[in-house]
């Protein structure tokens, strides 16, 4: 891994949102109210890790009963098998801090959400994600099913407790590929191909292609807008696509395969119509119906669509080896 | 994967494309043989706005399973809105209530058979729910679930079946867990009849469900297969 990869990877994990969270005012059964509590909640976790933190402030003010414990962003029901982050890429177009949260401890909107069983559900969640990427990248998902019982919980702490350093040092043992960076690539021509499986050359070893773990989370909006803090606020789940498909990564000589082509190849509703993250002016006419990429956002980073795919997956994926992209379009009008 | 002959399975895996007409062959033949079961029906992806060529999933929707008055009886008192975990409920006693029930329950299960890009196999998604529409829980559907599914799931609470997203309908279902799917695929094709290690596509999905069908109980008439 080169210097400058290391570093983003370290902004990566070490990347937190602060949030305030507030008792949901339906539960709060102590005078007066408690205060909200302010937490600091790590980009690459989920939002059931912070309940030990949490639950301190509020538990004396909670009326009797057993906790199904559950988070809300304006009446908005948040997933909490979605990292942190990528919730808050996604939901606030506009970011807002501290980002203000309801805490539930009661009335579980199960119809909405799958139910959570605390940490349990969230490290399986983890573990089961891990493998269908190592599935993807390798072609099986052996050596995470091979890893054993302590090793498996030694790195879901140190995804937990955003220990970087132990989860490098239990990474080899994943054997997981990597894409070469296009950067990295002139420098050591001769490292030997890392990614196995997933990758196919053809005859003359011109084109090869790889599959990357991509999680793609699209929010249309119907009405067009200038500003980001003009961006409706969300109702639905519906509102959102969520795509969960891998990339095909295909590398020719001498052309750079960029996230636009990435996201294209998930898009392709969205291709072709040159669609920048700033509002660029379309020509009216047969540009009225189509849809417009009009905002990427990873790990809290409004990306710029030239940037080699390989650069982003490397440096910018989760833990689990999945790169989540937060997409705003405005929808096609039809 | 575009030639005209194309090896849309090989090595257990379908192509996103290959599964449609998989999906169409499987629907016909279940349509001419089972005749006891409603047919399944192909839903196409068309209202959503990011979608590539022909999308969709199988689906068998309101299959109706009766459960027994003694089973149905707890699942009776079942409040989803009240506060308290079902699942705690269910594991302790199967001695303390006896509600009165006039006639057996009956619980209502949809099948959806989607396509995993990932593991480039079929998956199965399911859910259950009784006659007023209320979902029904784990504990509750296995019941209905044959044994040897049951015993799975004890073992494998995590990693058999879990209640997760469906990827199209954005609601819990339950999703079996498609990890190995491509092995045992392997495993029927090169122990039927063609020596080759591909299986005709049309057969794909009838062989996958074979297997799959009976961790929930649905079995599929031998005259399929052949």
């Amino acid at each position: 891994m080169a210097a400058n990869e290391e570093e983003a990877v370290k902004y990566v994990w070490e990347g937190a949102i602060p949030l305030q969270i507030h008792l949901h005012k339906s539960e709060v059964a102590s005078h007066p109210a408690p205060p909200p509590a302010l937490v600091l909640a790590p980009r690459i976790g989920y939002l059931p890790l912070l309940v030990p933190l949490i639950k301190p402030y509020f538990k004396d003010s909670l009326p009797p009963g057993e906790d199904s414990i559950w988070f809300d962003y304006k009446g908005f029901p948040l997933k909490w098998y979605i990292p942190t982050g990528v919730l808050f890429d996604l939901i606030c177009a506009e970011p807002e801090r501290p980002w203000n949260l309801t805490i539930h401890f009661r009335g579980y909107p199960s119809n909405v959400l799958i139910p959570c069983e605390g940490e349990d559900s969230v490290k399986w969640n983890f573990v089961n994600s891990l493998k269908e990427a190592a599935y993807i990248i390798n072609g099986n998902c052996k050596n995470v099913m091979n890893m054993s019982q302590s090793d498996q919980e030694d790195l879901w702490t140190s995804v937990m407790n955003g220990d970087l350093e132990s989860y490098t040092r239990l990474l080899p043992k994943l054997k997981m590929g990597n894409i070469e960076d296009e950067f990295s690539r002139k420098a050591n021509l001769s490292s030997p191909q890392s990614r196995q499986g997933g990758t196919e050359t053809d005859v003359a070893g011109q084109v090869k292609t790889a599959r990357i773990p991509v999680r793609l989370y699209v929010r249309s909006v119907n009405k067009d807008f200038e500003n980001l803090e003009d961006v409706p606020e969300i109702d639905t789940w519906d509102e959102i696509s969520y795509l969960n498909r891998p990339v095909e990564f295909l590398r020719e000589e001498g052309k750079c395969f960029t996230l636009r082509d990435a996201i294209e190849s998930l898009l392709p509703e969205y291709s072709g119509d040159r669609a920048q993250t700033s509002g660029e002016e379309e020509a009216d006419g047969s540009q009225e119906t189509r849809g417009e990429v009009k905002l990427v956002r990873i790990q809290g980073i409004e990306v710029r669509l030239e940037i080699p795919f390989s650069w982003v997956v490397n440096n910018l994926m989760n833990p689990e080896f999945y790169l989540h992209i937060s997409v705003l379009v405005k929808a096609p009008q039809r | 994967m575009d030639s005209a002959g194309e090896v849309v399975v090989n090595d257990g895996k379908i192509t996103h494309e290959g599964f449609t007409v998989a999906a169409r062959a499987f629907s016909d033949k279940w349509k001419r043989h089972n005749l006891s079961l409603p047919p399944w029906s192909w839903v196409p992806l068309i209202n959503r706005t990011l979608l590539k060529k022909e999308e969709g999933y199988l689906s068998l929707e309101k299959i109706i399973i009766l459960t027994s008055l003694e089973e149905s009886a707890e699942e009776e008192s079942l409040d989803v809105t009240a506060g308290w975990s079902e699942k705690e409920e269910a594991d302790d006693d199967h001695t303390v209530l006896v509600v009165q029930n006039v006639e057996d329950e009956a619980h209502y299960y949809d099948y959806h058979i989607v396509y995993s890009a990932s593991y480039m196999v079929p998956m199965l998604y399911f859910r259950g729910y009784s006659s007023d529409g209320k979902p029904l829980s784990l504990d509750v559907i296995k019941r209905d679930l044959p044994s040897s599914s049951v015993s799975l799931l004890l073992e494998s609470k995590w990693t058999f079946i879990t209640q997760e997203e469906h990827p199209y309908l954005n609601r819990p279902w339950f999703k079996l867990h498609p990890c190995g799917t491509e092995e045992w695929i392997k495993l029927l094709s090169e122990s039927s009849s063609l020596n080759d290690c591909r299986m005709p596509i049309e057969l794909y999905l009838v062989s996958w469900f074979s297997v799959v069908g009976q961790v929930v109980g649905l079995k599929i008439p031998h005259e399929m297969l052949i």
